[in-house]
């Protein structure tokens, strides 16, 4: 059996004890990160929803943001979290989103999101949400909301406008897991081996 | 086109969720707003006066003239929180056509209703109440509040009614944990509240919605305080804007000194299990909020005995 994955949540402000929470229910160790040291031997990394400014903010004061650049491994984004990984903030994931864009909470919904290449829809929890208005070429859509990107995927960053963690549906969250299970196995794989030959010749 | 489903519990719960770990500013103007957000506070509390000051000047406290908080609305982008008073459902429907993000129907404005508080259950826009005790918090729940806050007494700048509230809800979730199934009738009459509610809490530990403190919050440390008391959040209401220098002969000072203590508080609360950051932040803030201690208010001035 390998080992369980270490998973960071970002706990400055915001909705991380609900990320950390479907994580371990799903098998992962889970640190909570309000410091960059926190960031060291983890396999991936999720930034929660909140308040995109509180969460900024307090980010730059302890150098989170300069150290989550730096993190190498797979990254959940949620709601805010999206936010401060876009191309107007730490710049991580090519795309622009609007804050806010469906307006103040009265106008806060639940809806079925429709999965790329699933036939079940996935139940959305959209709190104040923000709305991705121009894409990457490098980016792809997983998941749409009246055939609008709502879950996608930037290389190792996977990013959606809703809240996951809020519904007891985790399929974001398993797929998250493989993004990381697989690039971990990758890291594995391009070390240098050193059980012996025979080893070698499997890889060769 | 899918869907669009507003107003859900889990859509108002879900808000608060977002609001977690954060600090909530009560703000007066839209200079108030700004000052607040720009020191990360996660939301912000649009009123007409601060606790302190109805306090002092008393007369009826109601809802804040929709002027003021279209002016605030526009100033942040942070979620924008308002009061109404007790059992006020015509202020609230007021509020829930102004789009705020959050009513809080608070013990701090004058009671519009002696027995009843407003059926939040009929809004779409979520409710916050205030509760001094677990069964206050069940019975607004069940009215559908979808976050509570503990009371503390407002606008004192004295911690001890907050800790005492927090101990009361805390302590009475940890005592329903250890009672056998068949024993929960009786406390669920007991607390005055609906059994189902009685149950959840007793199987889960904790309230079915996010639980924040209020009242009397006016330093970095009162707000660690609280956090590890086990609140999720806290309000801060005089505590930030009463501070400082005086804000009519020196603005620029006293802009400076709510901005630090503002941000000092925000960190508080994030790294409220670290003492270091929180020596850190708490040297040389100026001077806080004077206060008055709480035991020294009568009885009949209590805003804590408002609501039930």
């Amino acid at each position: 059996m390998s080992a369980p994955l270490n998973i960071g949540v970002l706990a400055l402000q915001g909705a991380f004890r609900e990320h950390a929470r479907v994580l371990r229910a799903l098998g992962a160790e889970v640190v909570e990160v309000r410091v960059p040291s926190q960031l060291d031997g983890l396999d991936g990394l999720v930034l929660p929803g909140g308040e995109s400014t509180t969460i900024v903010r307090l980010a730059e004061l302890y150098r989170l943001d300069e150290a989550i650049c730096g993190f190498a491994g797979p990254i959940l984004g949620t709601c805010a979290g999206m936010i401060v990984l876009d191309r107007e903030h730490l710049g991580l994931a090519d795309l622009s989103v609007d804050r806010n864009a469906y307006g103040r909470q009265v106008r806060s919904f639940e809806a079925d999101v429709d999965l790329a290449g699933e036939a079940e829809p996935l139940r959305g929890v959209f709190i104040r949400a923000p709305r991705i208005r121009a894409l990457g070429d490098g980016v792809s859509v997983l998941g749409e909301l009246d055939g609008e990107p709502v879950l996608v995927r930037d290389g190792r960053l996977l990013l959606a406008s809703f809240h996951p963690e809020l519904t007891d549906d985790t399929r974001v969250h398993e797929r998250f897991l493989e993004m990381v299970r697989a690039q971990a196995h990758e890291g594995e794989a391009s070390l240098p081996p050193t059980n012996g030959k025979e080893e070698i010749r499997v890889g060769a | 086109m899918s869907q669009h489903e507003r107003g859900t519990l889990r859509v108002k719960t879900g808000l608060a969720e977002m609001l977690k770990g954060g600090v909530i500013m009560d703000v007066i103007d839209a200079d108030q707003a700004r000052i607040a957000e720009e020191a990360g506070a996660c939301a912000v509390m649009a009123l007409e006066r601060v606790p302190a000051d109805i306090r002092q000047e008393g007369g009826v406290a109601r809802m804040a003239d929709p002027l003021k908080i279209k002016e605030i609305q526009e100033a942040v982008s942070v979620p924008v929180m308002a009061k109404c008073r007790i059992g006020h459902f015509a202020e609230a429907q007021i509020l829930e056509a102004l789009e705020v993000d959050y009513i809080d129907e608070s013990e701090v404005l004058t009671p519009a209703d002696v027995e009843h508080h407003v059926d939040k259950w009929g809004f779409t826009v979520p409710f916050v109440c205030g509760a001094t005790n677990l069964g206050e918090a069940l019975r607004r729940i069940s009215e559908g509040a979808a976050m509570i806050r503990t009371k503390g007494e407002a606008g004192t700048g004295d911690i001890v009614n907050a800790v005492t509230h927090m101990r009361a809800v805390f302590g009475a979730i940890r005592a329903l944990g250890s009672l056998r199934v068949d024993e929960l009738h009786a406390a669920a009459k007991e607390h005055r509240a609906p059994y189902e509610l009685v149950r959840w809490v007793a199987e889960n530990g904790r309230l079915p919605v996010v639980t924040f403190t209020a009242g009397g919050i006016a330093t970095p440390a009162d707000a660690a305080l609280c956090m590890q008391l086990g609140a999720d959040g806290v309000f801060v209401g005089s505590g930030i804007f009463k501070s400082g220098r005086d804000a009519v002969l020196d603005r620029d000072g006293w802009i400076e000194d709510v901005s630090r203590r503002a941000r000092a508080i925000v960190e508080a609360t994030t790294h409220f299990d670290d003492p270091k950051v929180l020596a850190d932040v708490s040297t040389g803030l100026g001077q806080p909020m004077v206060g008055i201690s709480a035991a020294s208010i009568p009885e009949a001035e209590r805003l804590e005995a408002r609501g039930w």
